[in-house]
């Protein structure tokens, strides 16, 4: 993938926007990696499912039933998906409203993340709809539901993606040499922020708040009226863990594409990150103890729930929390790593624990889902991924915007 | 630090963007509405189990009909499902064998209709709480949301239907008795005003005390119900939920939902505030770029 040299150059050069598109739509490097030998089989097979669901019913390729309506679909990709994107409005408030310069280099690439995961999540959603096709009926008004909170994550969904799809722009007008373009959507840049990071606010306590109506069907350890709030908090270090190991994956893959200066800075990165996160983590836990000790949560505790609930909180927060102060004093790489690894397995469980696992967990026939489900959902994923790969080899991401555009950039700083 | 016009504009569309959104329940009961809610009485100690209301009920609304062995029999629960609106489960109880009919409750505030985003779970003014097709994109969170669990969905269907009973609301519009009140041989079911059917449910409790056990459910069970049920037995025993709230379920997302507009007012002043008090700074810090 050592062409970013010949990309750079193509980045405003004049040709004709119809050439430049079908050129750039040309695949670079080589097809046969580990990656799409592993991930093109099970693209094509995810395809094939979901034209399955879609000719005979949801329940055709799902183990869904009466009692547990929404399961892997819903409760990874969506409210998991969405709590890992959240570090595009972490980020994004740090560099813009904080202005913290230090973690400019890793805005692009976050913002494309986190643009993406929503797109892709949200795409998710539709295969999950019995009938999609009235997906227009919230957004077009004839029929408001104000006092749903879905009808709130819905929107904020959709305008969220519109305010990231404006953060990250300025890269596709670089991309395509727009200067006035780039110009205009620069402009923009924070009112999109702002805005972005209320959205998220608000939409990533509401994936919580949609199952506060579920009172009776969660197990009395995960459920209780702060959810939303636990569920905003933990969005955070999410988030980060997630820029974190996102980060150090791209450090090597797109290896030749980050210039010295920020492979050099990557780790001082890593280390504000980690501490962050360590104490976003802290304040969850604490939050946590309270709603443990509020909710009188110690008689559940002497049952395989209740041991289920202790491995989470020590095992997959308590722990890597721990690990993110200590690699923050030893000045670790490595630890911060793991931390942001562990950190993430312990969200996907928190997730999956109110939405999939502690939902009618007394049910007599419990919710598992089939191999068709992982499937699609690894397929969405790694589609994902292809396409985040194509706009980092095509679209100044990772790599340094073109001249023009620094030189803009320097000139409207004096 | 001043407040220019471009963000004056930009404060005042967020704040009324805000005010269309979140301000009232659209399941709340319309206190200015002159109608009173319709509702069904069912009384368990007239019920004989003969599955008429069924049978009738399944014919009114396209359903299959049962296996000719499908019969309510004590210890084995049958449940409705997306081919079937309304069972009759027995019981066996001190009293011996009690039967109990299951269905939609038609809850006064309904915690599907409060979930739907598109109004297609509808608390109509008359009472049932009706789906409709049209609007309905199969998000299935009517059914995470219900506490009685009772909408059903097609799963195995690419046009999926919500399946529950909607007290036969055409019946309803055009002056008739629901299907299953109308047809029901031992006089189980009674239609009205709910506030009359509470009254009588009560009035037949203090006539009898030794037949009735002393409450009615769905009078106060999840914020109260049209649906309500009369026992000789704690209604637990025959197959209800007695751990529900009293409350409404809407009432545990209203928090959530009023803090809305005032983070979407409060959040973008602050994190503007916040933008300007460090711009200052931006000049300092070049050497991290």
């Amino acid at each position: 993938m050592n062409n970013s040299a010949h990309i750079l150059a193509k980045d405003n050069d004049g040709t004709p926007l119809w050439t430049f598109l079908r050129e750039a739509l040309k695949p670079k490097g080589k097809i046969f990696t580990p990656f799409n030998v592993v991930s093109i089989p099970i693209i094509l097979l995810g395809l094939v499912i979901i034209i399955i669901r879609f000719a005979k019913g949801i329940g055709s390729v799902t183990n869904l039933t009466q009692e547990v309506p929404w399961g892997l679909w819903i409760g990874f990709d969506v409210v998991t998906g969405v709590a890992f994107a959240g570090g595009a409005y972490v980020i994004t408030f740090m560099v813009y409203i904080l202005n913290m310069k230090k973690y400019h280099s890793i805005v692009r690439v976050t913002v494309l993340n986190g643009f993406l995961a929503y797109v892709f999540y949200a795409g998710a959603l539709l295969l999950d709809l019995g009938r999609p096709w009235n997906v227009i009926n919230p957004i077009i008004g004839n029929s408001f539901g104000v006092s749903s909170v879905l009808f709130l994550v819905a929107w904020h969904f959709l305008l969220y993606m519109i305010a990231q799809l404006i953060e990250f722009s300025p890269a596709i007008a670089e991309w395509l040499g727009a200067r006035r373009a780039r110009k205009i959507l620069s402009g923009m840049t924070i009112a999109a922020v702002i805005f972005g990071i209320t959205l998220s606010t608000l939409h990533q306590s509401g994936l919580g708040a949609l199952y506060l109506m579920a009172k009776e069907k969660i197990h009395p350890l995960w459920y209780s009226e702060f959810i939303p709030i636990l569920f905003f908090v933990s969005s955070i270090f999410a988030g980060l863990s997630m820029v974190i190991f996102e980060g150090s994956i791209s450090q090597k893959v797109f290896y030749h594409q980050i210039n010295e200066k920020h492979h050099r800075a990557h780790n001082g990165i890593l280390q504000g990150l980690a501490k962050i996160c360590a104490i976003a983590m802290f304040a969850y836990f604490f939050l946590q103890l309270l709603v443990f000790v509020h909710g009188k949560r110690w008689i559940f505790i002497d049952s395989p729930m209740g041991y289920w609930y202790l491995t989470e909180l020590l095992g997959f927060v308590l722990l890597p929390m721990m690990l993110f102060f200590y690699s923050y004093r030893k000045q670790n790489v490595f630890i911060i790593k793991l931390a942001a690894f562990i950190t993430m397995l312990g969200i996907i469980l928190n997730r999956l624990n109110v939405t999939v696992i502690g939902f009618r967990w007394d049910a007599a026939n419990h919710y598992y889902p089939s191999w068709m489900e992982i499937v699609v959902t690894l397929t969405v994923i790694f589609i994902e991924i292809w396409i985040f790969r194509w706009i980092i080899n095509r679209l100044p991401v990772l790599r340094d915007a073109p001249l023009w555009a620094q030189q803009i950039d320097s000139e409207t700083k004096k | 630090m001043r407040i220019n016009r471009m963000n004056f504009l930009k404060i005042l569309g967020l704040t009324g963007l805000t005010i269309t959104s979140g301000k009232t329940l659209n399941a709340s009961p319309d206190p200015e509405s002159q109608t009173e809610f319709f509702g069904i009485l069912y009384d368990s100690t007239r019920c004989v189990g003969c599955q008429e209301c069924e049978i009738v009920c399944a014919k009114a609304h396209d359903l299959p009909q049962n296996a000719s062995d499908d019969m309510p029999v004590a210890g084995v629960k049958r449940n409705t499902n997306e081919n079937r609106r309304s069972v009759i489960n027995a019981y066996e109880t001190k009293n011996g064998e009690v039967y109990a009919k299951n269905q939609c409750m038609h809850c006064n505030q309904p915690a599907c209709a409060s979930a739907c985003l598109t109004q297609a779970m509808y608390k109509t003014e008359q009472g049932p709480v009706i789906w409709r097709e049209d609007k309905c994109m199969g998000c299935r969170y009517c059914m995470v949301s219900c506490p009685f669990d009772v909408p059903k969905f097609e799963y195995l269907s690419p046009n999926p239907k919500i399946v529950k009973c909607d007290m036969c609301f055409d019946q309803i519009e055009s002056g008739q008795l629901p299907i299953c009140v109308a047809n029901c041989p031992a006089e189980a079911l009674s239609f009205g005003s709910r506030r009359e059917l509470i009254a009588e449910a009560h009035r037949r409790i203090y006539a009898n005390p030794d037949l009735y056990y002393d409450q009615v459910y769905g009078e106060h069970e999840a914020g109260g119900t049209s649906f309500l049920y009369l026992s000789s037995v704690p209604f637990a025993e025959i197959g209800l939920r007695t751990e529900l709230q009293k409350s409404s379920y809407p009432e545990l997302t209203k928090g959530f939902l009023y803090s809305v507009p005032s983070i979407f007012v409060l959040w973008p002043a602050l994190l503007l505030g916040i933008f300007k008090s460090t711009k200052s700074n931006s000049n300092i810090e070049e050497e991290y770029e």
